[in-house]
């Protein structure tokens, strides 16, 4: 089931959509699977309809989900590549860098940061090319 | 899609010549529900009254499913604030009263609710938690099955569990009917995971309206050395300085291309609503007169 945070600033669709693709990608559910209904998620969340059915849409768009009318919603059985479950081999790789930032006394928080900063920086070299001109 | 309530030009002007609301210009979509925000005093309350039609428009017009309020009343459902119900009365009376006045009344759909949420049905309105009569008056208008509920303030006196109850009794009855609701609070932090829509109410009148998602996406935090602001030319909602930055809420146009020194960053609900609760726009004299 789904958990919001409502302080993170996250929009609550969004949230839902990214802990269905966390399960996913960490093989936690499989194809087949079936989500909550709208109406279980709406009863234990307390959260619009019209979110839920926002996330699961999208989920769907992006072909992660399939929903079969008056039956549910359930994990494709052929999920788009960029969300498979994650190689092994990253997460390990990541859980060693994670022990090496904290053996050289950085908090959870700092790390968390670190890694904000990387994606960042990624990111922003990618989009380099476009980012040409002042402000309009 | 067409529009559960529409508003053109709408105001009121209350005796003494307070201005309540002045050309209020708005639709809500069907099926969504919808935030009616704003501080004290900015109309919130004046305009669900003229939407119920209990209050007649000074200026403009307002209509429901295309028609006066006036002519609609089978399909408006209205809490008003703090839930008024007639005190010495007992549950099963206002329910029998709920059933006498209203063609389409659901007793079953009432009468299960009441007993769900165990709640008496000889027990006397008066001697009800806040909380439990705010599940009757809901209860009233759920019965009722409206396409459109009004609700003021509806959570402002719930505890966090009963005000949990009252959602998802109203989201139920959102997907099961398709009702829209609007739903008037000044708590901003709670909106976010209720409502899908936006109208944001300041001195009686409209200062943004929309789908929340959309609104975000068209709206930028910036952040930059104090004075950049000069230099922009955006639609600037909001400014504060200090410590040498300044952030501001500005409404983004694709053309508008990052500048040096400048951060971005989609607003969160929040910045969004506060940034234009409080925006820098002057307010005339004349307009508060």
């Amino acid at each position: 089931m789904f958990r919001i945070d409502g302080g993170s600033g996250v929009p609550v669709y969004r949230q839902l959509v990214e802990q269905v693709r966390r399960e996913v990608m960490l093989g936690r559910m499989d194809p087949g699977d079936q989500l909550p209904t709208l109406k279980e998620v709406v009863e234990a969340l307390a959260i619009n309809p019209n979110t839920v059915a926002k996330a699961y849409g999208e989920l769907e768009h992006e072909g992660l989900v399939v929903r079969r009318q008056g039956v549910g919603t359930f994990i494709a059985s052929a999920p788009p590549a960029r969300s498979l479950a994650a190689p092994p081999a990253l997460l390990n790789s990541l859980l060693r860098w994670v022990r090496r930032a904290k053996d050289a006394g950085m908090s959870a928080e700092q790390i968390r940061g670190l890694v904000a900063v990387a994606l960042e920086e990624d990111l922003a070299d990618e989009a380099a090319p476009r980012r040409t001109g002042g402000v309009a | 899609m067409t529009a559960v309530m529409r508003t053109d030009g709408l105001g009121h002007r209350y005796r003494g010549g307070v201005c309540g609301l002045r050309d209020c210009t708005l639709e809500v979509p069907p099926g969504r529900v919808v935030a009616l925000v704003g501080p004290n005093g900015s109309g919130k309350t004046t305009l669900l009254n003229m939407a119920a039609g209990l209050l007649p428009p000074s200026t403009g017009t307002v209509e429901v499913d295309g028609m006066p309020p006036g002519e609609r009343l089978d399909r408006i459902g209205y809490v008003a604030q703090d839930a008024p119900l007639w005190p010495r009365l007992r549950v099963a009376d206002v329910l029998e009263i709920g059933r006498c006045l209203n063609p389409r009344f659901d007793t079953d759909l009432a009468t299960g609710r009441i007993h769900q949420l165990g709640i008496q049905t000889g027990a006397r309105i008066n001697t009800l938690s806040g909380g439990e009569r705010a599940q009757v008056a809901l209860t009233l208008v759920l019965a009722k099955q409206p396409e459109l509920m009004l609700l003021d303030e509806p959570l402002s006196n719930l505890d966090p569990l009963a005000r949990r109850d009252f959602l998802t009794s109203m989201f139920a009855a959102c997907s099961d009917t398709g009702a829209s609701v609007l739903f008037s609070s000044h708590v901003v932090a709670e909106l976010e995971r209720i409502c899908d829509y936006l109208i944001v109410l300041r001195a009686g009148r409209v200062r943004l309206a929309g789908d929340i998602d959309e609104l975000r996406r068209i709206h930028r935090i910036v952040t930059g050395p104090t004075g950049w602001l000069a230099s922009g030319g955006r639609a600037v909602i909001n400014e504060r300085s200090g410590g040498g930055r300044t952030i501001a809420l500005v409404r983004s146009d694709p053309s508008n291309l990052t500048g040096p020194g400048l951060e971005e960053a989609t607003p969160t609900f929040d910045e969004l609503v506060l940034g234009y609760l409080e925006d820098d726009e002057p307010i005339a004299e004349e307009a508060l007169a």
